[in-house]
């Protein structure tokens, strides 16, 4: 018999690059088709037509002006941690960490608001506020940095730990705040005086964590695009050995870098305390922090595609739950949703970057 | 004297959780996967092996125990494997980035479990109505030889499988042939792939058998620590990091991974037996193992013995092409 040497079906090669529109199209239709399938997923267990379903959903994020305010609060919210992790994450350093930044630094701001809320004249409260919710971030980051830095310990396992050491923090704080007693919670916090709420402006509650989000945002996009600091964590991020041969101080940069993104998941913190709930619990993160990570990941550190994808995953988030109570599910259909379609996204990834090349059918070798 | 029994018994029911977990993962890992969906593949497993028996159960008029334990067993080490499947489709075919794939799985899991087993909840008409006891039964019964021995009277046999299988991992891995390949994968795959190893193969199959075992742990907490029914409180999810933690913790080694996931257990319940603690002070008592892990991470980092170390490749994309 004799046997030549056929061309595999399937060859994969790297594009060299990519029109902007076309690698969008590719994400686009990466998006429908996972629509498609959660359809079908909804369908097989619901037997509602998706169709249906997405209006439902729709409605649910953007149908009363009060939805939509609610779901840019919390697109924001989420906004802010991609942002903060944005700057860890170019540097290559993986902050799986950003939950528990974001809990010390609604307990730092929870602790100003209960301790200095009847003494500290207002601004000098927000002023305590602001600055101690950044601080408590920072620790929290600088310390899997440091060691990251100087030993090499492994930085996703680290911060994934400080997760957990956070949430445990945090319940000590419920168990010790909680009000009234025996409630588990420590309630609204300063409910009388409002005490360290973030002010509504414009007429519009929430509008301050927006503003100071957007001007995160630009903020964040000018450092690491045009600043001397952001090209340190680029090259780092891109080669260590090559930082380290043009003269850069890769422990520095890792440490520096490492804070600044704690210290904005605690401002992220500082947020979620004083500008929405006004309190305290386990969930004020709120699985947030893992979220976010895929947020910066997908619009690869540009901070104003994070604004995209956002809004795109906080969308989902509130159709589902509005479908959870117009169809009879439970919410968890949200986590679901947001799963499938982040697969789908992930995968997609893969088209951009490179190219199938088939094999020819009449090349002739294979017959 | 019970109360130490006690402890010792939660302690033991926590660890094997934790057990199946973090062996299925140590060898996901030594094919130098790091996957961070360890909880939602505990969730997939956990909540497959309770609908299997659930629907078992209500279909059948006089349920067999040992059919409900097989078709339970099955549906988590499928569903498990599935999960498994999809996280090495995207990071190895696909290229995708291991972490952020991981975490995805970890939502897509919680998700499904919860959209689940909140749906069964309701079906049998509110949260911890969901009756299967034939065959959580069977998960729990006792060995017959062991039924009345201390710590031993209250213990399923899946405790024994998890030893079990962690003596056949540890085997495996550092004593065969295959887990020379396999360790070879983890460390330098493009070494193992010059040497004629399919990296991709070993990839694939450590991952999806790694995941069906860490399958195996949620389904041993539905079955037996929270004995057959389903709450949406994301217990799985906080034991699953715990998995990950004893990975780090066991340094990789199964046969490390027996008595860590028992230490973890005591330290987990130790401060039900500390007289004195008001409830806030608990609760930085809980903090204790996860600190335990973190020292150690740190001191693995600082000894710099190779045996110790991760797997030099883990979470690395291997792409041949760029080599």
């Amino acid at each position: 018999m004799s046997h030549i040497q056929t061309e595999p079906f399937v060859r994969i090669t790297k594009r060299q690059d990519i029109k902007t529109a076309k690698a969008w199209l590719i994400r686009l239709i990466s998006v429908v088709l996972a629509l498609a399938v959660c359809g079908v997923v909804i369908y097989a267990m619901v037997k509602l037509n998706p169709i249906k379903v997405y209006a439902a959903m729709w409605k649910g994020a953007v149908g009363t002006p009060k939805r939509m305010l609610v779901t840019a609060r919390d697109t924001v919210m989420l906004l802010c941690i991609g942002i903060g992790l944005a700057p860890a994450f170019k540097m290559r350093f993986w902050n799986i960490g950003a939950e528990g930044q974001i809990l010390v630094g609604g307990i730092a701001t929870a602790a100003c608001m209960i301790y200095f809320g009847k003494t500290l004249p207002s601004w000098m409260l927000f002023a305590a506020m602001f600055v101690a919710s950044m601080l408590a971030g920072a620790l929290w980051s600088v310390v899997p940095a440091f060691f990251k830095a100087r030993f090499k310990t492994n930085e996703t396992l680290f911060t994934l730990m400080m997760n957990y050491v956070a949430i445990q923090l945090t319940s000590f704080f419920v168990a010790k705040w909680e009000n009234p007693f025996g409630s588990n919670t420590v309630g609204i916090i300063n409910q009388m005086t409002q005490a360290g709420w973030l002010p509504s402006l414009f007429g519009t509650q929430y509008m301050v964590n927006i503003i100071l989000v957007l001007l995160l945002t630009v903020g964040m996009y000018v450092y690491l695009k045009y600043s001397k600091h952001g090209y340190e964590i680029a090259v780092v991020g891109e080669s260590e050995r090559t930082a380290k041969y043009v003269g850069i101080n890769v422990q520095k940069v890792v440490v520096r870098t490492m804070s600044l993104s704690g210290a904005i998941c605690g401002l992220a913190g500082f947020i979620a305390v004083a500008g929405s709930s006004h309190t305290i619990s386990t969930s004020t993160a709120g699985g947030r922090g893992f979220t976010a990570i895929i947020v910066a990941w997908l619009a690869k550190f540009n901070t104003f595609v994070m604004i995209l994808v956002s809004v795109l995953l906080v969308f989902l988030e509130k159709g589902a739950i509005q479908i959870a109570s117009q169809f009879d599910l439970n919410d968890y259909a949200s986590q679901m949703i947001t799963g499938i379609i982040l697969f789908f996204i992930l995968g997609s990834e893969f088209f951009i970057n490179y190219r199938l090349i088939f094999r020819h059918r009449k090349g002739g070798e294979a017959a | 004297m019970t109360q130490i029994l006690a402890l010792m018994q939660a302690t033991i029911v926590f660890g094997t959780v934790i057990l199946f977990g973090a062996l299925g993962e140590i060898l996901t890992e030594k094919s130098g996967n790091l996957n961070l969906g360890v909880p939602g593949i505990m969730y997939l497993g956990g909540i497959a092996g309770l609908a299997g028996a659930f629907i078992y159960e209500s279909s059948s008029a006089a349920p067999n125990p040992i059919v409900g334990l097989i078709i339970s067993m099955v549906s988590a080490l499928i569903a498990a494997g599935l999960g498994g499947l999809i996280y090495s489709f995207l990071t190895i075919t696909l290229r995708a980035n291991q972490n952020v794939t991981g975490l995805t799985l970890t939502i897509f899991g919680s998700g499904v479990a919860n959209l689940f087993g909140g749906a069964m909840n309701k079906l049998a008409g509110g949260v911890g109505q969901i009756s299967v006891a034939t065959t959580s039964g069977a998960f729990r019964a006792t060995l017959p030889f062991l039924s009345d021995v201390g710590v031993f009277s209250s213990l399923g046999f899946m405790v024994y499988l998890a030893i079990i299988m962690a003596v056949v991992l540890g085997w495996f891995i550092f004593r065969s042939r295959k887990g020379l390949n396999l360790r070879a994968t983890g460390e330098n795959p493009g070494t193992a792939d010059a040497a004629g190893i399919s990296v991709t193969r070993y990839k694939y199959l450590a991952t999806c058998v790694g995941a069906a075992v860490t399958g195996l742990g949620g389904l041993y907490y539905v079955m037996d620590y929270i004995k057959g029914t389903w709450a949406n409180d994301g217990g799985i999810e906080k034991l699953g990091w715990l998995a990950v933690a004893l990975v780090i913790f066991a340094r990789w080694k199964p046969m490390h991974t027996i008595w860590g996931s028992y230490l973890f257990g005591v330290l987990f319940w130790l401060y039900l037996y500390i007289p004195g603690l008001t409830r806030s002070s608990q609760e930085i008592f809980k903090m204790l193992p996860y600190i335990v892990t973190i020292i150690v991470l740190v001191v693995v980092s600082l000894r710099k013995s190779r045996e110790n170390e991760p797997p030099g490749h883990l979470g690395l994309p291997y792409f041949r092409e760029e080599r």
